[in-house]
Formats: structure tokens, sequence, C-alpha cells
């Protein structure tokens, strides 16, 4: 294959052959069967590999160590003893500890049920605000778009720092009940499980509201012409045709909302009280607090074990919906 | 029936927008609040915002989020259009189902895992090999180009695959090569999704308090760290002014944003139509 068949009459090109390690590249390239479109691949899979999917099994590793007091805080599986012997050490205590410890298996249920009772609050807020949009006069549909994406846009950590000053005992709903003398004593809303449900519903109600909106606005109104013409009642549409199309979008939004609510620090930290056990704040104490870095990764393993089938289902509803081209 | 219908759909959405946005009002409003007391009113007053320029904590921390969301946003551009193109246009490959994964589960992975994992990479990297020297600044913008070129890549496979190919096939058929044909017709047309790309990848670094509290290092604390060391204390109308000062650029910034890509869009249109009707 010749210079002028390989890289045409491109002046760059030209100019790069004539350095000996480009050849070089390149016949090492040609030998390994590696073209440009294999490269275009390969960047950004590598880099995912090596920062999103090798991470995980060093959180593995580390879940098997023990904890010491040194620096890093742990201790190393596989080690050279004196007669060059091959030793690894697993220690499954981690694991152990947090399923004889209660204080766990109450933050991993408390983590599910709040995640999935703000998942709820999201999507019964959320489906109504998506179907009018959807339905909205197209003018204003970019308007209201816009809308709901611009609090998505602005800081999150400050977004919840509103609401501290919205619920506490002298915020602004406990002044405003007062002040009408509906109430004569403030209600406690901060610091507890209330404010820690308000605060993720808030936060992730735009992840919610996209997806449904997409999937709402793509639905085929002539079905449901259809079905009015031939004498069905709206709410019979509505259950019969809207919602079951509507599935895909329901399950994307629930998982977006879901999944990162589970392992949600922020809100609890801020919002909720010492007793709102959550695992992401447990595992956040278990780093930063106890220095206890095997436990912390024991903990983010079941966590992820806990998350593996709705990642999964998320996944799935995801690139059915990119196949069909959003 | 359908009137009855048609309120409660209104009113829904009254409800939805008011609870988006009167949070982010009673910020705004009570920055201008006289007294330290956040919610009590005691008066106009921009004192908070001479007390919020006069803090060279807030002030360090918050041109450190800048350079790195500035770099992480560039970067996360060009690995994550990548991502997208890739998945949008090469058909199938070997591993492409892998592929499909690790763009989509950083988009809902918690946090705490994502930080605590690459943490645990970064000191293991540095004991096998020696990079990264320590953690800071680099290891927090690798952080964050990681989950945000995710979002960018989920952004451009979308725009891509709802653009007709045939452009692009119509310019490989004339002989362009696929390097050309992705710099001359491709990016263009993919323009406006690379503008909200690199602003959705700059503002999420600018907002990202765990997986960088895991990440940095002694010297390193970003703005979103020092915010949350102060509102963990308590509210204080500093928070408050700084929140409206973010609030105000943000909501510029998309505006301008949507207005030039509007502009564009009627300008794009026009002249297709301008061509359509040479054509005729």
């Amino acid at each position: 294959m010749g210079e002028r068949m390989m890289h045409g009459a491109d002046p760059l090109a030209r100019m790069l052959w004539r350095f000996p390690p480009y050849r070089w590249c390149v016949a090492v390239a040609r030998r390994l069967g590696l073209t440009g479109r294999t490269a275009v691949i390969a960047i950004p899979y590598l880099w995912l590999l090596l920062f999103f999917l090798v991470p995980f099994a060093f959180v593995l590793k580390i879940a098997l160590a023990e904890a010491l007091i040194a620096r890093p805080p742990y201790s190393s599986l596989i080690e050279w003893s004196e007669d060059t012997y091959l030793t690894i050490k697993l220690n499954i205590g981690n694991f152990l500890f947090l399923i004889e410890d209660d204080l766990y298996w109450k933050a991993y249920l408390n983590s599910g049920k709040i995640a999935l009772i703000s998942t709820l609050g999201c999507l019964l807020l959320g489906y109504p605000m998506a179907y009018a949009m959807a339905r909205a006069n197209p003018a204003w549909r970019n308007v209201l778009l816009m809308l709901v994406i611009l609090p998505f846009w602005t800081s999150f950590l400050l977004r919840v720092y509103a609401w501290i000053g919205i619920l506490k005992n002298n915020g602004l709903i406990n002044n405003v009940l007062m002040g009408l003398g509906i109430i004569d004593q403030p209600i406690v809303m901060m610091q507890t499980d209330f404010a820690v449900y308000v605060g993720i519903v808030y936060t992730y109600l735009p992840f919610m509201i996209l997806p449904l909106y997409a999937n709402l606005e793509r639905l085929d109104v002539t079905l449901l012409e259809a079905a009015a013409d031939l004498g069905c009642r709206p709410t019979k549409v509505f259950f019969t045709i809207t919602l079951p199309l509507s599935i895909p979008g329901i399950v994307a939004g629930c998982m977006l909302v879901f999944i990162p609510a589970v392992g949600e620090f922020v809100i609890p930290a801020l919002l909720g009280g010492p007793d709102t056990l959550m695992i992401g704040r447990v595992l956040w104490d278990e780093f930063f607090a106890n220095r206890d870095w095997p436990v912390a990764s024991a903990v983010a393993i079941a966590v992820l074990l806990l998350l593996v089938v709705p990642i999964m289902l998320f996944q799935h509803f995801q690139s059915a919906e990119a196949e069909a081209g959003v | 029936m359908n009137n009855r219908r048609s309120t409660f759909l209104v009113s829904a959405m009254a409800f939805g927008f008011a609870f988006l946005y009167i949070p982010i009002l009673s910020l705004i409003v009570f920055s201008f609040n006289e007294s330290k007391l956040v919610t009590v009113w005691a008066g106009f007053s921009t004192k908070w915002y001479g007390a919020l320029l006069q803090n060279e904590q807030i002030l360090g921390a918050a041109w450190l989020s800048v350079r790195i969301a500035f770099m992480n946003a560039t970067v996360a551009v060009c690995l994550g259009t990548l991502a997208g193109f890739v998945l949008a246009r090469m058909g199938r490959f070997r591993g492409r189902l892998l592929l499909t994964g690790m763009t989509t589960a950083p988009l809902v992975m918690p946090e705490v895992i994502t930080g605590l994992s690459l943490l645990l990479l970064f000191v293991a990297l540095e004991s096998m090999i020696g990079w990264p020297q320590g953690r800071g600044v680099t290891t927090i913008t690798i952080a964050h180009i990681t989950f945000s070129m995710a979002y960018v890549a989920v952004i451009i496979q979308s725009r891509l695959s709802s653009v007709d190919e045939s452009v692009e096939e119509a310019a490989q058929d004339l002989g362009a090569r696929p390097a050309k044909v992705f710099f001359i017709i491709t990016l263009p047309i993919i323009s406006p999704a690379l503008v909200s790309g690199w602003l959705l990848a700059f503002t999420m670094s600018l907002d990202d308090l765990v997986i960088a509290s895991f990440v940095s290092g002694p010297g390193s604390s970003t703005l979103p760290m020092v915010v949350f060391s102060k509102v963990r204390l308590g509210v204080s109308p500093e928070i408050n002014a700084l929140a409206t000062i973010i609030v105000l650029l943000v909501a510029s910034g998309i505006v301008a944003a949507g207005l030039v890509m509007n502009q564009a869009e009627k300008r794009r249109q026009r002249d297709v139509q301008m061509a359509v009707a040479a054509n005729e």
C-alpha cells in the first residue's frame, strides 16, 4: 500500500508521513488491525473503563481488607511473606459486621422506604405536570420546558438549603401560619423524615417530568380521538390508552429518581434529623468520621447489590428510548 | 367533563411550578434582608453582598470551582461527543453493550459510591505508579469529567438519532473521508447540543459536593464544600446572597443561550426553505 493511496493529497498527512515515528505507529496499528474507527471507539471506552468500571474492583478489594491505622488505612490482600510465599488474605468480617449490626439494616431499609415514597410523590406531582405540558399550546411548551429545567441548573445544594429557611420553626411556613392565626405553636418540620421527603421530591422532580414529557409529547393523539369518537369516556381513555403507553416514561422517570435517592447524602444531612438513617449518610460517616475505609466500601457494595436490578431496568428502557430517537 | 379535567391540569401545573420556584424566590428575597435571622424581615439592605465580596474563603473557593468546571466541561464535551457519536452512528461493534452501560449508569449512580470508588482508584494508582501525586484539582477534574461526559453523551446521542443521516451519507458518497464528514457536517449539525452539553457539564461540576469531597485533598476546597460546611452550622444571609448571584448568572446564561440558539435555528430553517425554493 503506497503513501499516496493511504493519504491522498492531504498535506498534513503527507507531512506527518515524513516522520518515522508516525510511520511506525501506522505500521503497528495496521498490524493490530486498528483503524481510525477503532481509535474513535477506544478513547471514550478506555476513559470510562478506567475511571468508572475499574474503581468498583477497588471498592470490592478494600471491602475485603482490614482497617488499619495507617496511610492508606487498610491492609493489603496480597502479601509476600519472608519465604516469598504469596498469601492472600480475604476478610469477610466487614460484611458480617454489616449483617450483625442493627444500624446498617435500619439504614438500608429506611433508605429504600424513603426513596420509594419520594419516588411516588414525584410521580403523583410530576405526571399531571408533564401531561399538562405535553397538551399545552406548542408556543407555550418550550417556555414551560425551560421553566422545569431552570431550577435543575441552579445549585442543588443551595436549593436544598432554601428549604431550611422555609421549614424551620421560625421559618416561612410557620411564620405565615402563625401570622394568620391558624396555629399558635410552630409545627416541627425540620429534622424530620417529612423534610427529607419534601427535599427529595423537590430536587428530583425535573428528573421525573422530563422523561414523562418526552414520552407523552410523542403520544399519538389520533388514538385518543378514535377512542373518544367510539364513545369512550375520558377517564377510561386515560387508563386504557394514555397510561399504558406512557409506561416507558414512567419507568425511566422513577428510576432516575429512585436510584440516586437511595444513596442520597446531602438532603438527609441538611434536612433530616439525627434519627433519619440513610445508607448514603452512614457511608459518609464511616468514611469521614470513623475513617473506616473497609466498612465504607462494604456499605457501598451492599448498596450496589440493592441497586443492580433498578439500574439494569433503567438501562433497558433508556436504550429502548435511545433507539426510538427521543 | 373536559372542563373539569383542564382545571385539574392547570392547577396541578400551577402548584408544581410554585413548589419549584417558591424556595428559589425566598432565597433571593431574604438575601436583601437587614436582619441576620434569615427568615424574619427587618428592612431592605444589600450589606450581605458586601460581606460576601469581602469573604476571601468563599471567593477563593469560587475561583477554584470555576477553573475546575471550565476544564471539566471542555474535556467532557470532547469525550462525551465521541461516546455519543460512537453509540449513535457506529452501528454494532464488540463491547457496545458495555459502553452503553457505562454511559447510562453514571447518570443514576449514587454520588457517595462514585466518589468512594474514584478515591480508592486514585489511592491505588498512586501507590502503584506514583500518579496522581496527592489529591486536589487534578483528581476532582477527572472525577467530574467521568460523570459529566455521560450526560454529554446522552445529549449528543439523542440529538444525533433525531437528525437525518442522509447528509452525512451524501458527503461520504461524494468522497469525503470520515474525519472530514465529522468535522464539516456532523459537528455543525449538533452544535446546539454541544453548547447545552458544555453548559450542563459546567454547572454540574460547579454544583458537585459529594464526589469532590471524596477526591479532594488539603487546600483544594471547592465552593460547594465551603458552602456545605457553613450551611451545616445554620442559615447565613451571606449564603443567600451567593445563591442569588448564582441563580441570576445561570438564568441569564440560559436565556442568552436559548435566544442565540433560537436565532440560529430560525436562520437554518430560512436557509433550508430558500434552498428548497431555489431548487424548484
